[in-house]
């Protein structure tokens, strides 16, 4: 295993190190992760760095980021392993063209061999020589049956191959499961996961990651646009701009060459921050009339 | 804490469990040192209904195993991280967090015996103090050290804490009022109402004072979380200056309804319905499962069937057919949202919530003089308290009147789910029957209940206001299975009619007055 930070601080500075800042909270369960081998069940709203928490991990640790997405629908041939029943299907008539009937109590082995497995995100976490990040993405898409075929990988690390036995892992992999609270998860899985939840950052930590991730914004500009952001978060909102919408704008105002932020670069930029037609007039009315209606016509 | 061997002639863990959360300090404390501890504050948790398992316990041990204890901030998120799992959870934890933690604090300093309220004070502080940094709070306290029986110079001070969100600065404060209040406001001994008191005499108000001067924070108002969090800290210090006074822990009480509830109060019996809703699904997709044995039309399953060929040299004498799926029930649910059943429809729409959670094949209609489709809401929106505000704003429900028009409610819902209605489905009806006096169509009703395959009625009122007034329940209880369900475990019992093995039992007879 390449070096694990030993403390929390460490883990914490080496995640900054990384560009992604996190929060006490944060630092302390990934640390717990590292150090326990528990799979984290990380939830929140959608944009706060739910999946970018895994890639710094990632990152950090020097480890294969093996990612898996979930969606309504997904099944164990998608997840976990499937055989590569062409591929077995032209190793048979290789087979029969080049010796007749010999030799098929050989063919028989051989197609069940690892050469025909199709390896998907799961078995490979698993399987994998290195240690790994293991991301099972939004897992409140699936259905409660995949959450169950999960425990066994959750808890002991194994996966069962009928023809194969079970693989296990040689090495422990770091798990991250996230969800969007789309709906509410089994016990089960809950019970093997530490649990994480990440919500909005404070304004101060938020100005820091805005501008890490937009160095070139000027400070001042980069101040006003948390505490608008924040300012829109306290708002009833179908969709409240995440963190990501917030760099998004931050990049857009520099695209744009914006020095302060007035009602007219508010008006014109809005849309990358609030994606509802509902929210946009709100937004629109409760924060944009409060803004200076013009650059250096005083505050 | 006290480290006492486990004795095999001691009392029993439950025992001890019980005595430690609930006695006042015993001599020997609890015994198995911290890991004792952990367990009553486990136990606490479960208490105030969180599930705890000893999978969670043995986690937190160690996961604490590899963090450093000198910093309680992370203890207490390892702790949270592995006992607490959901939001909900996370709340009635730091509240049960904070409570142990002082207990266990006063309770160490009555043991040693010690009045001295510093020492209380410090322990407390060690163990379970404030997130924000102490140093910030001694820096605070020392400022305002100059003349602290000045009212004025004192109220002022806690409204600029409870502005500006400092809550170590805060924490000093109370004290602080406790005393310069002191003379003012006479000690009651319930410490709620002596919080109410010392905040009246303090003038902490939400709503703006324009007689402030300018800078005060007054003049705005008080954020209403700042004031809450002002009286905590208050409750906080009167409890302690009680312990002090009396040398004994008070017993505990489980957490206020209040205090744990989440802001839409229908909080713990949502996660309770969202429990038996599970429960109703399971039962649902297991149940008449023998009927669904039939092989209607199949498919044969080319790459089975080719794996199958393999062990017969690549000729495929084994037909596979692909598995039937097992269908999904398809449930309707039609919610009675009129002023008649207000008290009971958050309770309908949590049940329609969970249900939602749980059913993917489903559709609920919410209706009042008309009936209005909400599926697409339910599926948008995960929040329950979103779902009810947009259900009263505009779900698009013709509430003209306010009064419920059966008769048209199930013209329109047979309109409206005509082709999808069959045998499979099942529709459950929320609601009171009560008509206004309006025609009850149960015709109407009757042909909704043929189509479908089985149909519920959950009924709110007590079975004993069944048929008086505008009530006409029994000209339905025919067509349908009636139930009384206003509380989750009604609930529960509706579930178990509902999957009950062999034919629908006879529906109960709602009492009926002498007619």
């Amino acid at each position: 295993m390449s070096s694990a930070p030993a403390s929390v601080e460490a883990l914490a500075a080496g995640l900054r190190q990384v560009g992604y800042l996190p929060g006490s909270r944060t630092a302390l369960v990934s640390h717990l992760a590292v150090q326990l081998g528990k799979p984290v069940l990380v939830e929140g709203p959608a944009g706060v760095g739910k999946t970018e928490l895994a890639k710094a991990l990632a990152t950090l640790l020097d480890r294969e980021l093996v990612r898996l997405q979930c969606y309504e629908g997904l099944d164990e041939a998608k997840a976990l392993y499937e055989w590569n029943y062409r591929k077995q299907l032209l190793r048979i008539q290789a087979q029969s063209a080049g010796e007749g009937t010999a030799g098929w109590d050989a063919v028989q082995d051989d197609v069940f061999g690892e050469e025909f497995l199709l390896e998907r995100p799961l078995l490979r976490a698993i399987a994998s020589e290195k240690p790994v990040v293991l991301l099972i993405d939004e897992i409140d898409k699936t259905d409660q049956e995949f959450e169950a075929m999960l425990l066994e990988l959750l808890s002991d690390f194994q996966i069962t191959i009928p023809e194969l036995g079970r693989v296990e892992a040689t090495t422990q992999p770091v798990v991250l499961l996230t969800s969007n609270n789309a709906r509410e998860l089994t016990e089960a899985l809950k019970r093997r996961c530490l649990y994480l939840w990440l919500d909005y950052p404070e304004l101060d930590r938020e100005l820091e990651i805005v501008r890490e991730r937009v160095p070139g914004l000027s400070a001042t500009i980069a101040r006003r646009l948390v505490e608008v952001v924040a300012e829109i978060r306290a708002l009833d909102l179908k969709k409240p701009p995440s963190i990501a919408e917030s760099i998004d704008w931050a990049r857009a105002l520099l695209l744009l060459g914006a020095d302060d932020l007035d009602q007219e670069v508010f008006r014109d930029t809005l849309s990358v921050l609030v994606k509802h037609r509902t929210d946009l007039d709100l937004v629109a009315e409760r924060v944009g009339l409060r803004l200076p209606a013009r650059a250096g016509s005083g505050d | 804490m006290a480290a006492a061997p486990h004795g095999p002639t001691g009392p029993g863990p439950r025992q001890l469990r019980q005595a430690a959360i609930h006695a006042a300090a015993r001599p020997d404390g609890v015994p198995g040192g911290f890991a004792g501890q952990l367990v009553v504050f486990c136990e606490e948790l479960r208490g105030e209904g969180l599930a705890v398992g000893t999978s969670e316990l043995l986690d937190a041990t160690v996961a604490l195993d590899a963090v450093a204890w000198s910093r309680r901030e992370d203890v207490r998120e390892t702790l949270a991280a592995t006992l607490a799992k959901s939001p909900d959870a996370r709340r009635v934890f730091d509240l049960v967090f904070d409570r142990f933690f002082f207990r266990a604090a006063e309770a160490e300093a009555v043991r040693r015996s010690s009045t001295d309220g510093e020492v209380a004070a410090k322990l407390a502080d060690e163990l379970a103090g404030d997130a924000q940094g102490d140093g910030e709070a001694h820096e605070a306290g020392e400022q305002q050290g100059g003349d602290p029986l000045d009212l004025d110079a004192v109220r002022e001070a806690i409204a600029r804490a409870i502005a500006e969100g400092a809550s170590g600065r805060m924490a000093d404060l109370a004290a602080l009022a406790i005393g310069s209040v002191g003379g003012a406001v006479t000690d009651t001994g319930v410490v709620g109402v002596d919080v109410q008191r010392i905040r009246r005499a303090l003038e902490l108000r939400t709503d703006p004072d324009p007689q402030a001067p300018e800078d005060d924070p007054r003049r705005e108002g008080l954020p209403r979380e700042g004031i809450r969090e002002f009286e905590q800290h208050l409750r906080h210090e009167l409890e302690r200056r009680r312990i002090e006074r009396l040398g004994e822990l008070p017993p505990a009480r489980p957490l206020n309804q209040l205090d744990r509830a989440l802001p839409t109060s229908a909080g713990q019996s949502l996660a309770e319905i969202h429990r038996v809703v599970r429960q109703l699904k399971r039962r649902l997709n297991t149940q008449g499962q023998e009927l669904r044995g039939h092989r209607r039309r199949t498919q044969v399953d080319l790459r089975a069937t080719m794996r199958a060929s393999l062990q017969t040299g690549g000729v495929p004498v084994v037909v596979k057919e692909r598995a039937v799926r097992p269908r999904r029930p398809e449930i309707f649910v039609l919610c009675d949202v009129s002023t008649s059943v207000t008290s009971a429809s958050l309770f309908f729409l949590s049940v329609l919530h969970a249900l939602h959670d749980a059913f993917r094949k489903m559709r609920s209609f919410v209706f009042v003089e008309r009936i209005s489709e909400v599926t697409e809401l339910f599926e948008r929106e995960r929040e329950f308290e979103k779902v009810s505000q947009a259900i009263g704003r505009d779900a698009g429900v013709a509430d003209v009147t306010g009064y419920t028009d059966y008769g048209r409610v199930w013209r329109e819902f047979l309109e409206q789910t005509e082709d999808d209605l069959h045998p499979r489905s099942t529709v459950i009806v929320l609601g009171d029957a009560r008509t206004n006096g309006r025609d009850p169509a149960e015709a109407a009703f009757a042909a909704i209940a043929e189509r479908a395959g089985r149909t519920f009625w959950l009924n709110p009122e007590p079975a004993l206001y069944w048929d008086y007034g505008d009530s006409v329940i029994s000209r339905y209880a025919g067509h349908c299975e009636v139930h009384e369900c206003w509380t989750a475990d009604q609930l529960e019992g509706f579930v178990a009619a509902l999957t009950g093995s062999g034919p629908a039992p006879e529906p109960p007879r709602p009492h009926r007055p002498g007619r």
